[in-house]
């Protein structure tokens, strides 16, 4: 399932945050949203995420417009959120069935999906489990089993990874990439940690709201002639000043 | 989408609520605490110093205990609509309310649910006073608390929806704090739940008439009447179109360039 964006602006009051943004991303690829903080990738995924409303240009996922097919388009997305939304007072099993019915998910599908995806996690045994007795990459990891459990057709991960330690950031990030062959995902992975991204994956960077490059991180050393995504990443922000 | 799918979404946040109610155990006992401290501290004190004429629905002298049941019971509805709604502004703050705006049901429908499953626990808590009344042998009419039931739903989802409205407009969970200044106090205070309103007009017009443009006076006194088997159509009227108005107003507060309007 493809995404559209075109000529989408977004302001807070007078303060304009997102200029201009067109972009597309291919059915089931894997692709990085890169910027420093304050660059508007969550603002981004809120306009994605119907958490705000679009006020100009247009958003398409699989030629489904936003503001026409607002819900067709929210029942095929997966979204995790850089602030966990899970009820830590709640079982892993209790805040799967929560989503699963928002999704209109009968109780017995949510318990065959949910054992489904958390068996994938390595997770099974921790259904009655109180989020709360979690830690934080487990949490994550019931994050995303929730995210997938309508069968969504895209994920959104805006920062997921933040808060983890090395290992279990880039297990998380492997992890993930293995669910665009299993699921047929497309993926939009939003990260400001440039160990998490690699060469060959699609890449969007954006800084203080303009998007300054999309294409594969490959294209991206090239143009920025370095040998190190963060460095292209840096130069390319700004954040070394060097001139391209 | 079909029906099957209304009723999931449905269960399903009647259930969160149960789970979390049942989580919050301090939350049910004070609950009660509130109302029985009236019932038994405030009311000795003041059984002597009010007289309390035969106005309707009562036929015959009550004591002062019994006069302010009603107002009691709309009480723990009143606590409970704005607690729910402080807990709606804590899942904004925390971010678990995106879970519930993500979905791809109408959100005029998932507020709904919301609504019913905060006025029903709010009923549970209700007839869980009226038994300790009861205990307490205090003298009620036991026909009545089953007639009571619907007004106190009608009512439990009018202050929900208050409570619903407030939490689109509060951002921060600090600013809540008002809510009990400016919101429930008066709210209960100004009305008919302690003191009949004959009563503020002798000691003060204007008291009175505000008084008299507090909706919790119509809910208090809609749940007075049905009590005694009766129904007092005005209040009814007016507790009706205040939950229409601010579940309306709360529908409108939680649209998307509502929500997150402001960074």
């Amino acid at each position: 399932m493809s995404i559209e964006l075109n000529a989408v602006n977004f302001q807070y009051g007078k303060r304009q945050v997102l200029h201009d943004l067109t972009f597309s991303l291919t059915a089931g690829s894997f692709n990085a949203l890169l910027g420093p903080n304050g660059a508007g990738k969550t603002t981004l995924i809120s306009l994605l995420t119907r958490l705000l409303a679009l006020q100009s240009g247009s958003i398409k996922i699989h030629e489904d417009d936003l503001r026409q097919a607002p819900r067709r388009i929210m029942a095929s997305l997966g979204v995790v959120f850089q602030q966990s939304t899970l009820d830590l007072d709640l079982s892993v099993l209790h805040n799967l069935e929560y989503h699963g019915a928002l999704h209109g998910l009968s109780r017995q599908q949510v318990k065959n999906r949910a054992l489904e995806e958390l068996a994938r996690m390595g997770l099974s045994d921790r259904l009655n489990d109180k989020v709360r007795s979690l830690n934080g990459g487990h949490r994550r990891r019931v994050e995303i089993a929730r995210a997938l459990l309508h069968r969504p057709k895209v994920l959104l991960l805006d920062e997921p990874s933040v808060g983890l330690d090395t290992r279990t950031r880039l297990e998380l990030n492997e992890y993930v990439r293995g669910l665009c062959q299993t699921h047929a995902l497309t993926l939009l992975w939003t990260t400001h940690l440039m160990d998490e991204i690699r060469p060959e994956d699609h890449l969007l960077v954006l800084n203080k709201g303009h998007l300054l490059f999309a294409d594969t991180g490959t294209q991206l050393l090239s143009l920025t002639q370095t040998h190190l995504l963060s460095d292209a990443f840096e130069q390319i922000t700004g954040l070394r000043e060097t001139v391209i | 989408m079909n029906f099957s799918v209304y009723a999931y979404s449905f269960l399903g946040v009647l259930k969160r609520e149960f789970l979390r109610f049942i989580h919050q155990r301090s939350r049910f006992f004070s609950s009660l605490v509130r109302p029985l401290l009236w019932l038994i501290v405030f009311a000795a004190g003041f059984r002597a110093a009010l007289g309390l004429s035969i106005t309707p629905p009562y036929q015959t002298y009550i004591t002062y205990e019994t006069y302010i049941i009603p107002g009691l019971a709309c009480m723990i509805l009143l606590f409970n609509g704005m607690q729910s709604a402080l807990s709606m502004v804590y899942d904004r703050e925390m971010g678990s309310m995106r879970v519930l705006l993500m979905s791809p049901l109408p959100r005029s429908w998932l507020l709904f649910c919301k609504l019913f499953a905060i006025a029903l626990i709010s009923l549970i808590q209700v007839y869980a006073f009226y038994g300790i009344t009861l205990a307490l042998d205090i003298r009620l009419p036991l026909i009545g608390l089953l007639y009571a039931l619907p007004a106190l739903l009608l009512t439990a989802l009018e202050l929900g929806a208050i409570g619903l409205f407030l939490s689109s407009k509060i951002r921060q969970l600090e600013n809540f704090a008002g809510v009990m200044n400016f919101v429930i106090f008066p709210m209960f205070f100004m009305s008919s739940a302690l003191y009949p309103l004959w009563r503020m007009r002798e000691s003060s017009e204007w008291l009175y008439w505000v008084c008299s443009l507090n909706p919790f006076t119509y809910a208090v006194e809609l749940v007075r009447f049905a009590m005694y088997s009766q129904l007092n159509l005005e209040a009814f009227w007016v507790t009706l179109a205040t939950t229409l108005f601010f579940g309306g107003m709360a529908i409108i507060g939680f649209r998307p360039e509502k929500v997150t309007g402001t960074k």
